[in-house]
């Protein structure tokens, strides 16, 4: 297990600048292994940006960076990002 | 899905300092006054964002630790001794003092009256922050729905809310202790880290589903989750909150 390990509530605060739609309760389907689960259910890895992982697979379904001039968002990882309106 | 509301995108606001109390030796509570505060609901959390003379920014997460109320909003930090922004914010901290806030955000670890219950709340140290709000919105709605809260500390002294607590027990709020590192004379209570033996007499059993919240340090989080999806608690119904490695 990995200490430093956190949950998708972590990076609310910073896709909340981005999206105009509450964000951990969204559905993000997993691009590996298919299971759809809460945004603020995925792992969440710091390091020089931030990785979300799969909490079933350990796919990582999103990456973030963030240099706080600009925001890069690579969501290659997922099939999809359901939100409700 | 339940809970999602149209927020509009947040920015950073500043947030005036009205109070400071010192929960433990190593917490203090810290009231803020945010104008055009939105309202927040029990267990969402906030981004905190320090800038230093010279420009360079540091933000962290904390936990709303107050019910709704209002535009008063008030964060319980323990302060980490070699951390960049808890000793400034537990030591230096004065009311009329500004600093800035984003939030609140998150609406996935959140209980309201309207879910029910039954609830079972594991809090590790300062983890009982976001239980807390619920704890506290719980009374102030008078709703007596069955609460287990079960509450990890390193000692006595370090209990964060024990006053509190202690007032707020019955009215189907049951209240349990366990003291990891160190107890006082005559102690009965737990004195030992948080297991399956543990979860197994203080919870609701798995039959009665309660809706479990889960917040602490990541170790903390990872046992006890896993211990509870061992003892036959729906994986769905166990929420998470890890704050990243012990004593962070």
């Amino acid at each position: 297990m990995d200490e430093l390990m956190l949950d998708g509530n972590a990076v609310a605060g910073m896709l909340s600048e981005v999206f105009a739609v509450e964000i951990t309760t969204a559905a993000m389907t997993c691009g590996n292994c298919g299971t759809s689960g809460a945004v603020g259910a995925m792992h969440v890895f710091r390091g020089a940006g931030i990785v979300m992982r799969c909490p079933d697979c350990g796919h990582a379904v999103a990456k973030i960076v963030d240099d706080g001039t600009r925001m890069w968002l690579n969501f290659g990882g997922m099939q999809a990002l359901e939100v409700t309106r | 899905m339940e809970g999602t509301t149209v927020l509009g995108r947040l920015t950073w606001q500043p947030a005036d300092v009205t109070g400071v109390v010192a929960e433990t030796p190593r917490a203090k509570t810290i009231a803020f006054d945010v104008p055009g505060w939105a309202g927040h609901r029990a267990g969402q959390h906030l981004d905190v964002r320090l800038t230093a003379d010279d420009g360079y920014q540091a933000e962290r997460s904390y936990s709303i630790a107050s019910a709704p109320d209002g535009t008063r909003v008030e964060l319980t930090v323990v302060r980490i001794a070699d951390g960049e922004v808890s000793p400034y914010l537990t030591d230096d901290l004065q009311p009329g003092d500004q600093i800035e806030l984003r939030g609140p955000v998150g609406g996935y670890f959140v209980w309201e009256p309207p879910l029910g219950g039954p609830l079972l709340l594991v809090a590790g140290g300062s983890g009982i922050a976001p239980l807390m709000a619920m704890i506290r919105l719980r009374a102030a709605a008078g709703s007596d729905v069955d609460t287990r809260l079960l509450l990890s500390s390193r000692g006595w002294d370090d209990i964060i809310y024990r006053e509190e607590l202690e007032r707020l027990n019955g009215h189907g709020l049951t209240v349990t202790h366990t003291l990891t590192m160190s107890q006082p004379p005559g102690w009965a209570g737990y004195a030992r880290r948080v297991d399956a033996e543990m979860l197994a007499e203080v919870a609701p059993g798995p039959a009665e589903r309660p809706l479990v919240y889960i917040c602490g340090p990541t170790p903390f989080v990872e046992a006890a989750a896993q211990a509870l999806v061992g003892l036959g608690y729906r994986p769905e119904a166990i929420k998470t909150e890890r704050f990243g490695p012990t004593g962070s």
